[in-house]
């Protein structure tokens, strides 16, 4: 079943002015056609202002359909009874940590969510030590958070989410922020979260190097959907990637270079051990 | 004409359950006319650093130095230091709050004592070398994109005429684009107008490509402070920190344990390109 479909979705934003009058409006989003398998682990790329923040936002109804429809686990956004089922369905994590972060012990912080839907106290501490042993910060539980490094912070603002339990989980750019240990851990909580708990995670990112590990990634520009496939299919398209003002991972960058200076290498290579691989096979070959 | 530190070391909460050592013994001089990089994880003291050198901050011990005057002596002009020496803050489009564009970069020299008139010529000059176009002075700085919001911030910085300019992390939340093109707008703006610039970062890859010098804090120390090439040949050392090298120096290293003869210095793309296709070459 598919955790998220989305046909002919359109956004536009309108200002109004003082008298409550339309007075401009900008079309934020244009005939997206979307589907994400439950279980799926998807990453959406795309230049500052090209729409991914907004196509985030209909994941949860935050933001619901100016055009087209939008289904969250079967439910059609539209609708306002789904508003609540759906923000259940989809949990959504932020850029910054600090601004997601509301309770002064790091236990309180993620039992907030299931206290707020009326859990049963029992059950709440129960979710509690199960969402903070999956992102990997159960021996800071008595923690205050404002001591936590800045992954740490985004670690325990993902526990609040899973503590929900959600289907889905929707990263904007969760780490914008952080410095590369800080990177490394938020990464390696999303894709445990993805492969353990086989929650769908749909992660958004200006870092071409976490998407490597990407079931899909679809590439937005102005609105639309203009690319999508493998992380493989996407990388092979040095040229077309850097017209969307995005870039390709260093390690597929140098292999694109070093194929243009006449190396016979695969293209699309993703990672170190690839690269490696295939010049020591040409360096083997060469030595013959 | 350097921005000198000496023995610096720097306590939050001093005396308190709060202690922190933040900067322990900093020895270091900034040159003119340099480009340097600061990196470090989070908590490393890049930021106290900053602080210590437009006096932001004052040392707990040890003395900062301006063309060689202790800049907390008692006749020390500080705010001409703060003109001299400009900070832009992370995320410093936050702090756009002016009407439109042109404006909001004048607040600075206005504060400074500039007439009108002196103050707009500032302006816009700054705003050209920071590369936003004309067409936008008249804007509300609201209504840009991150990139150019980021720019006409910088602008609002560079209007004070600095001579140094200290940015942290610049490019933090922007496209793969508006990271090249921020970046190469402060590589000009140290090449063209001579300004030493200090630049905090937490992408490796950026650091190899633009700077000359590199800066390595950990937990308040100065680890490193050396050319990129020399920096990065600890990259067992850097991971151990929680920070590393460009991911091409991981893959010669892993070349030449497979026996290939590249150059593991090399930093960049274009560098690791050169050196693995002359491995290639040489292999008889």
């Amino acid at each position: 079943m598919s955790m998220i479909k989305a046909e002919k979705l359109g956004h536009v934003y309108k200002r109004l002015n003082e008298q409550g009058e339309v007075e401009t409006t900008k079309k934020a989003l244009k005939d997206i056609d979307i589907e994400v398998e439950a279980g799926d682990f998807i990453a959406i790329l795309g230049h500052n202002g090209s729409g991914k923040s907004t196509l985030a936002k209909h994941f949860n109804a935050i933001l619901t359909p100016s055009e087209g429809a939008l289904w969250v686990d079967g439910k059609d956004s539209r609708k306002e009874e789904n508003m609540w089922p759906i923000r259940q369905a989809a949990g959504m994590v932020f850029q910054n940590p600090d601004n997601q972060i509301i309770a002064s012990v790091v236990e309180e912080d993620v039992g907030f969510g299931p206290e707020n839907v009326g859990v049963p106290t029992e059950e709440i501490w129960q979710r509690v030590e199960e969402s903070l042993k999956a992102v990997g910060m159960y021996q800071y539980r008595k923690h205050s958070p404002n001591k936590l490094s800045g992954g740490q912070k985004q670690r325990v603002a993902i526990a609040g989410v899973v503590a929900m339990r959600p289907k889905c989980i929707v990263l904007d750019e969760p780490t914008a922020m952080l410095d590369p240990s800080g990177r490394k851990e938020v990464l390696k909580t999303a894709k445990a979260l993805n492969e353990k708990e086989h929650v769908t995670v749909i992660l958004i990112t200006h870092y071409m190097e976490e998407v490597v590990f990407a079931d899909k990634v679809f590439v937005m520009d102005k609105g639309r959907i203009v690319m999508q496939g493998t992380p493989r299919e996407i990388f092979s398209q040095v040229e077309e990637l850097k017209r969307y003002s995005l870039d390709v991972p260093q390690v597929t960058l140098l292999a694109y270079e070093l194929r243009k200076k006449g190396i016979d290498l695969p293209a699309g290579i993703l990672t170190n051990d690839e690269l490696v691989e295939a010049l020591a096979a040409a360096y083997q070959q060469k030595g013959k | 004409m350097s921005l000198k530190l000496e023995q610096v070391s720097y306590i939050y909460g001093e005396k308190t359950a709060y202690e922190m050592q933040a900067l322990k013994n900093i020895n270091l001089e900034i040159h003119k006319g340099e480009f340097i990089g600061v990196i470090g994880h989070t908590g490393s003291g890049k930021s106290t650093l900053m602080q210590m050198m437009n006096g932001l901050e004052k040392p707990t011990a040890g003395t900062v130095r301006f063309d060689g005057q202790d800049i907390w002596e008692e006749n020390f002009d500080r705010k001409m230091l703060r003109s001299k020496v400009g900070l832009v803050f992370q995320y410093p489009e936050h702090q756009l709050f002016e009407v439109d564009v042109l404006s909001d970069v004048c607040f600075g020299p206005k504060n400074l004592g500039c007439t009108g008139e002196e103050a707009e010529a500032r302006a816009k000059k700054a705003l050209a070398m920071a590369g936003v176009e004309e067409s936008y002075f008249k804007a509300s700085p609201f209504e840009l994109s991150g990139g150019q919001k980021r720019r006409v911030a910088i602008a609002g910085v560079l209007a004070m005429e600095p001579e140094y300019l200290i940015l942290d992390e610049p490019t933090a939340g922007l496209d793969p684009k508006g990271r090249n093109e921020i970046l190469a707008q402060i590589a000009k703006l140290h090449r063209e107008n001579g300004i030493s610039v200090l630049l905090v970062s937490h992408s490796m890859e950026d650091v190899a490509n633009y700077v000359e010098r590199i800066l390595v804090l950990n937990h308040g120390e100065l680890l490193y402070d050396d050319v990129p090439k020399k920096v990065f040949a600890h990259y067992r050392e850097l991971g151990k920190i929680g920070l590393g090298a460009p991911n091409v120096t991981y893959i010669l290293h892993n070349l030449k344990e497979r026996g290939f003869a590249v150059d593991t210095a090399a930093v960049t793309v274009e560098e690791a390109a050169e050196t693995i296709c002359k491995a290639l070459k040489d292999r008889i």
